[in-house]
């Protein structure tokens, strides 16, 4: 398997999650079952740590030094399986599996060990369990003087899951440093608007009571993802949250920043209709969509 | 062979403690985590003997669970430890997730199960830990009957990879195994031979059902007793014998009757070779408080009078 190099530019990222997106709208449309908003939202950030920021490498997931990543929202499985096909933890192909029977990319993470993709560390899609995971790693590593990084994406509307708070405070009191955890704020969640659901504002507030640093970034923005990513690394002596500032559905037009786009498909005609509306690149799609539903 | 009169007695989770205290030397991979009840479940003695692999993440019971998976995920030996139903009632979908599904390292170990946490009621008596565990797929579930084999199943649990789910009590209880004799998972070890009737039981109830061994053998009844000390994997090859060698089999446990051992052991029954059942259990129902938990154990019929009875009345059919 061919591992793709590193992206230095925000221009060479952005086309890489424009090609990411061209292949979530293909791997949902195959399937015609899966998330769509949210993989969209979160392209840029999923290309900024897979192909410049991420310490990980698809042929050496037992590097002594090596970056951990965490997705505790497993319902976005689509973009991370195509960023980990496209980084060349898997052949492109394999994304035509999406959800299927007898397939590694289940409809929410499953763990390698079972019988998940590569670059999973651990099942997730029942909500909020991700950051417990990520903050035990995360002391353990820091237990044996490793000098990895822990990085954790956390939905916003999964932040009214009690469980989050728990970690928050077990991260703060344990001054966790080598973690970073990245919130996708893209205000919405299945039924509606986060704020309409169960408000979370003032959300940085809370982090900062809680004993958080707390960073700010507009997670389509390449070059604001890289920088804050950056800082929130070096940050040392609290863990550091990341709001990320989203827009759910992001790239293509009829789904962007509406919450009815949270768990369903494109069909086959709305996939042809948000492929118009993201550019080809010069990476090329795994699957060419034809009018009609395959069977 | 058992001293009937006058047993040892001796707390299991003291054995849970010692043998975390003394693998702490061996593995310096084992870490635990506090979920402030440490002075209870005695984690506390490992704390102090090794404060920098103790981690407290406060009273965060689901918190814990995920924290544990994350620091096995690190390579290292996490032991979990809380009352039983906060250790599995409360975070279930943790570790089924994170723990179960995920094939975690991680060892719950959960003190104050079942009734000897008397005083404190029904809130704090764990009668359905042992099968919401055993319903989980890639957990092993292991109920010792004392001092001696709570030692010995913790250490086995934390030597052995995977999910593993450890039940023991708070009250101090008759310490009668050997302490020399290796925990086997998944196999059941016959204490009393008999051709009558045969006594499945677990935890606590084992004492309970050798001494009702005792007072039957009084009355000419052979009555076999099987401390059945894993309940998942359960040991098949030794129910199956139980059954084929006499025809009653009465499980004994303290937990509810539905999903515990007698769930258990009737699965295997019923598929391999079905003989007549009955149990020595929680009867579908929640506890009260009692300061003597001998006392609940006689009123909710789960002691060595009920298992007499329960014999006696089907004997006598």
């Amino acid at each position: 398997m061919s591992t793709n190099p590193l992206l230095n530019t925000p221009e060479e990222l952005d086309e890489m999650s424009r090609q990411i997106r061209r292949d979530i709208i293909n791997m949902l449309a195959i399937s015609q079952t899966g998330h769509s908003g949210g993989p969209l939202g979160m392209a840029d950030i999923f290309t900024a740590m897979y192909f410049n920021k991420l310490n990980i490498d698809n042929t050496d997931l037992d590097k002594e030094d090596r970056d951990y990543f965490f997705l505790s929202i497993g319902h976005i499985a689509p973009v991370w399986y195509a960023t980990l096909a496209r980084r060349g933890f898997m052949e492109i192909d394999e994304l035509k599996t999406l959800r299927k029977i007898n397939g590694r990319l289940q409809g929410h993470p499953a763990s390698p060990k079972g019988h998940g993709a590569p670059g999973v560390e651990i099942a997730s899609g029942s909500l909020g369990q991700g950051l417990s995971i990520a903050v035990g790693m995360a002391i353990g590593l820091r237990m044996d003087g490793r000098k990895n990084h822990v990085y954790c994406i956390n939905g916003d509307g999964e932040l009214q899951e009690g469980q989050i708070w728990e970690a928050v405070m077990t991260a703060a009191h344990h001054n966790v440093d080598n973690l970073t955890m990245i919130v996708d704020r893209n205000h919405c969640q299945i039924d509606n608007r986060t704020e309409n659901v169960l408000k979370l504002e003032p959300l940085p507030d809370k982090f900062i009571a809680f004993g958080w640093n707390v960073l700010e970034m507009d997670g389509h923005n390449m070059q604001d993802i890289l920088d804050t990513i950056e800082k929130a690394k070096a940050f040392k002596g609290k863990p550091t949250v990341i709001i990320a500032e989203t827009f759910m559905g992001k790239g293509v037009s009829f789904m962007e920043d509406n919450y009815k786009w949270h768990g369903v498909p494109p069909s086959v005609e709305q996939a042809l209709v948000a492929l118009s509306e993201l550019a080809p690149t010069k990476y090329g799609d795994f699957h060419e969509i034809k009018e009609k539903a395959e069977a | 062979m058992y001293n009937i009169e006058k047993p040892e007695l001796k707390e299991t989770r003291q054995g849970f403690a010692d043998a975390l205290v003394e693998l702490g030397k061996e593995l310096p991979e084992l870490v635990v985590l506090g979920g402030d009840v440490t002075g209870s479940v005695k984690t506390n003695l490992f704390r102090d003997a090794y404060p920098d692999r103790f981690i407290s993440v406060g009273i965060a019971e689901q918190d814990m669970i995920g924290t544990a998976a994350g620091l096995a995920l690190a390579g290292k030996i996490p032991v979990a430890s809380t009352y039983g139903e906060f250790a599995t009632g409360r975070p279930f979908d943790q570790i089924r997730q994170s723990v179960a599904y995920a094939e975690m390292n991680v060892k719950i170990c959960a003190s104050h199960c079942g009734i000897t946490v008397g005083p404190d009621g029904a809130t704090h008596q764990s009668f359905e830990d042992v099968g919401i565990m055993r319903i989980l797929p890639n957990m092993t579930v292991l109920t010792p009957c004392d001092y001696n084999e709570t030692y010995n199943a913790v250490k086995t649990a934390i030597k052995s990879k995977g999910p593993f789910y450890v039940r023991f009590y708070r009250e101090k209880s008759p310490n009668f195994t050997d302490i020399k004799k290796e925990f086997k998972i998944g196999k059941a070890d016959t204490l009393i031979e008999g051709n009558d009737v045969t006594l499945l039981a677990s935890g606590l109830l084992v004492w309970e059902a050798i001494v009702a061994s005792e007072m039957l053998k009084k009355d000419g009844v052979s009555a076999r007793v099987v401390n059945v000390n894993t309940i998942k994997p359960i040991d098949k090859e030794t129910i199956i014998k139980c059954a084929q060698e006499t025809d009653l089999i009465i499980t004994c446990e303290d937990h509810q009757w539905q999903c515990g051992l007698f769930g258990a052991v009737a699965e295997v029954v019923s598929l391999y070779h079905p003989v007549k059942m009955d149990y020595i259990a929680i009867d579908d129902t929640f506890g009260e408080s009692g300061i003597i938990f001998s006392e609940l154990m006689s009123k909710y019929k789960i002691d060595r009078t009920a298992i007499y009875n329960k014999v006696k009345s089907h004997l006598k059919k």
